[in-house]
């Protein structure tokens, strides 16, 4: 808790500031909206489903409702994660889908103000500029603002991808 | 984002207007029949005149003007001052589709070309005879008239004020008619400590001293006569012969009518879909709390918790039947769209020049509500072509020996588990050999195919086919019957064909009760558990290796009693790790797709068959080619249910049987 006062401070200046969660993939910190989280929990097997992009881990069944879990790692196009009981789904609402983000492990809540966020450099590859919204430095290292509706919006999107470029592969 | 009040009250309005224009269907129908009497009248003019009420409210001057001209007709008709003939039934039956038509622009913010009720209403006034309003002063069948006046004795029950009226509002309508002196009887009046707030003590004599009729005095008390205790008697001469029911305690009176409206008060009570679908789906959830907790249950030693074993199965008893209980709330009579089926009738055999009778039966039988709005376009698709195609011309209807009035019959009945619909005709058949003759010329069949009359029946399902020689408004577009078909099974039904030829056809639909649970087999492939809906196996079997012949272009058939059909490995076509690939070490499913036939399905083992509740995976998601929606198993983890129809789709055969076509095309 004594994190979260630590990284309050530079949000005293601006009313307009939001709370984000983090989470960790490996030594990289992401940032996820927390008006959109709906719930944390841990990692439990998933149904696999056809023809899904290699980060869909498939979906599971969250009280009744049939939620798809996608694999942070994999999405930002690195190896799929190997996940254990000790990996962490956050279950996220975004663009009227409910989903969830599979991440190593969610460490703190901390809020940013407007002017703290700091534009995704250009020179990023094209993947993580369509995926991340923006680039928030701390005194501890960097976290980078995950684009939820980015990330809803492409199962279909990808979908294409594939078809377009499954009949290229010669 | 909630609509406001007044857009509540209208959606409110709309619904309650649909529900009364189907039971003023319902009377009409009765009529037309020849089978009402003085009481269906009623309903149906009350039916009316509450369309007119709430359209005065919100100001529909045209719902309003139609009503209130069909209202004055059927208040004339009730009274027996006009007959109650067809002709009259049958501009009521006009004045009522047109209320439709007007009450659905209103809800869709639509509109209708204005002056389409013009001619309606003018006939409506014309079907008077000559007789004015309600009002008609002078109608001798008015019922006696007194020139002295009334004695009106009102003595009011609870329910009265619990549905809202005041009998302060009686008398203003009352002294409308004439001068009226009001003495309160307050003997039932209990002392104030014994006094029930809510219960209806008072009682009063009403004297109208005017030169009314008594039917009008019955008017101003028509909507709360069922709520009271009331008696009419002249003013002058009889006067001590009457026998006031108010005498006899208030208390025997209300019990003794209590059933008769707790009857009516039953009929309907307005949820929220979404809140029903809520509870669906938390039944559903515990269903499968429940099958986890009985898989555990079993691996415990019985003595270690005697009464658990038990416990469990009551529980499950139990559950099931809340399921049931909770499905059936959001089931409805198929009433509802079997109800539209007689306008078509009407409009179409006029169109037509057809005499057509419709003849429905069994429309309370209950279906999901889903499955009964899914109806409606594929039912009027059918009775369209039954009109259409169907039934001949009476000329030729006589010409062979038929009555010159064509039948179609209309009929539902619940049969295991299953809404059994079926749509007769008794007009003339399928004519095979022009069916045949079509579906060579459009290369759907090999011009050398010699088929069965069932198969040729089939025919009319593929897609593009339709003989009509000329394409009228009616039907005959080519769009059809395998629309029909696909509309059906995307319900999870069936649509089956008999016919014979010159005695007519018979389309038999065949539906789940429910969308929301379906039977399935659950089989595994891999690692991953998938389920087949029950409904569109044909069997399963493991087959033997001298059966599985190689496709020379890929891909495997199964040879089975002299047919061959092809085999789908469903790991490889889902592109799963560890599935077995040699149908000869698993297990077939044979399932029956409408556009390719029947098709093998090679799958690793068989798990057990099941009811599954159905999950929606667009929702959140999106679609999956050859899966149609998910299910939570008992042990909670989630199964993917396959689409049949989309396993063979536009991937397989379909598209090499259409592909030189479409080269041709272009």
């Amino acid at each position: 808790m004594q994190a979260i006062a630590h990284h309050q401070e530079p949000t005293t200046t601006a009313g307009t500031s939001r709370q984000l969660i983090t989470c960790t993939l490996g030594s990289a910190e992401y940032g996820i909206e927390i008006m959109a989280v709906q719930e944390i929990k841990g990692w439990a097997a998933t149904t696999s489903i056809p023809h899904a992009p290699s980060w869909i881990r498939g979906v599971i069944n969250l009280r009744g409702v049939i939620v798809p879990i996608l694999d942070l790692r994999a999405r930002f196009g690195q190896p799929a994660t190997e996940p254990t009981a000790m990996h962490v789904v956050v279950i996220v609402q975004a663009a009227g889908r409910t989903f969830g983000i599979l991440v190593d492990a969610v460490s703190d809540i901390i809020s940013v103000a407007p002017e703290d966020v700091r534009p995704v450099p250009e020179m990023s590859t094209s993947m993580e500029e369509k995926l991340l919204s923006g680039l928030v430095p701390l005194d501890r290292g960097m976290v980078a603002l995950v684009s939820l509706d980015a990330l809803v919006a492409m199962p279909e999107e990808a979908a294409q991808a594939l078809a377009v470029s499954a009949p290229s592969v010669h | 984002m909630s609509a406001s009040p007044l857009d509540q009250l209208r959606a409110t309005y709309f619904e309650e207007c649909a529900e009364l224009l189907d039971s003023a269907y319902a009377q009409l129908n009765a009529l037309h029949e020849g089978e009402g009497d003085g009481e269906t009248i009623h309903a149906l003019f009350r039916a009316i005149h509450s369309i007119k009420g709430g359209g005065g409210v919100f100001g529909f001057a045209r719902i309003v003007a139609l009503a209130h001209a069909m209202e004055t007709l059927l208040d004339l008709m009730r009274d027996g001052a006009v007959p109650s003939d067809p002709a009259r039934v049958m501009l009521v039956l006009r004045g009522a589709d047109i209320l439709a038509d007007l009450l659905g622009a209103e809800r869709s913010n639509g509109t209708v070309p204005g002056g389409v009720e013009d001619g309606l209403v003018a006939d409506l006034a014309e079907a008077l005879d000559g007789h004015g309003g309600p009002q008609a002063e002078a109608a001798p069948t008015d019922g006696p008239r007194t020139e002295a006046g009334w004695r009106i004795r009102f003595a009011p029950q609870p329910a009265l004020y619990r549905n809202a009226n005041d009998p302060l509002l009686l008398v203003r309508d009352l002294r409308r008619l004439g001068p009226v002196e009001v003495v309160a009887d307050l003997s039932r009046l209990p002392a104030l400590d014994a006094m029930d707030p809510e219960g209806a003590y008072c009682a009063w004599t009403f004297e109208l001293t005017a030169a009314a009729t008594l039917a009008q005095v019955e008017e101003v008390f028509e909507f709360v006569v069922d709520d009271c205790d009331m008696s009419i008697e002249p003013l002058g001469g009889a006067e001590v012969a009457a026998i006031v029911e108010a005498d006899v305690p208030a208390e025997a009176t209300a019990q003794a009518q209590a059933p008769a409206r707790a009857e009516m008060a039953a009929q309907s009570v307005r949820v929220d879909v979404a809140k029903v679908d809520r509870l669906v789906n938390l039944v559903g959830e515990l269903v499968i709390n429940q099958s986890m907790l009985v898989q555990m249950g079993s691996t415990l030693p019985p003595e270690v918790c005697p009464g658990l074993i038990a416990g469990l199965e009551t529980l499950s008893q139990h559950l099931r039947e809340l399921q049931e209980g909770v499905m059936a709330i959001r089931t409805q009579p198929v009433k509802s769209v079997f109800g539209r089926m007689p306008r078509l009738v009407r409009e179409l055999s006029a169109q037509l020049g057809k005499d057509i009778r419709l003849i429905v039966t069994g429309e309370g039988t209950e279906i999901d509500k889903t499955v009964v709005e899914q109806l409606a376009d594929p039912l009027t698709h059918l009775l369209r072509n039954a009109l259409d195609h169907g039934i001949e011309t009476p000329e030729q209807r006589v010409a062979v020996g038929k009555p010159p009035q064509g039948t179609v019959l209309l009929s539902a009945e619940q049969r295991s588990g299953r809404i059994v619909i079926v749509l007769a005709d008794d007009g003339r058949g399928i004519d095979r050999a022009r069916v045949l003759a079509r579906a060579k010329e459009r290369g759907l069949v090999a011009p050398d195919a010699s088929m069965t009359d069932s198969e040729i029946d089939e025919l009319i399902f593929l897609p593009g086919f339709s003989t009509a020689a000329a394409v009228s408004s009616v039907s005959g577009r080519g769009v059809g019957m395998d629309v029909v078909r696909r509309n059906i099974q995307g319900l999870g039904g069936r649509i089956a064909i008999e016919s014979v030829t010159g005695q007519g056809s018979r389309f038999i639909l065949s539906l789940p009760l429910t969308l929301a649970v379906m039977d399935g087999l659950v089989v595994s492939v891999g690692e991953e558990t998938y389920v087949v809906p029950i409904t569109s196996i044909v069997e399963s079997l493991r087959p033997r290796r001298a059966d599985i012949h190689p496709l020379v272009g890929g891909g495997e058939v199964l040879a089975i009693r002299g047919a061959y059909i092809p085999l789908l490995k469903l790991g490889r076509h889902f592109g799963m790790h560890g599935a077995i690939d040699d149908p000869a070490r698993g297990i077939v499913v044979i399932v029956e797709t409408d556009s390719a036939g029947q098709l093998g399905v090679v799958v690793d083992e068989l798990v057990g068959q099941q009811q599954i509740v159905v999950k929606s995976l667009e929702s959140n998601y999106g679609r999956i080619g050859g899966v149609s929606g998910a299910t939570i198993l008992g042990n909670g983890r989630v199964a993917l249910i396959l689409d049949v129809a989309g396993l063979s789709g536009p991937g397989e055969r379909l598209q090499r049987r259409t592909a030189p076509q479409a080269i041709a095309l272009q």
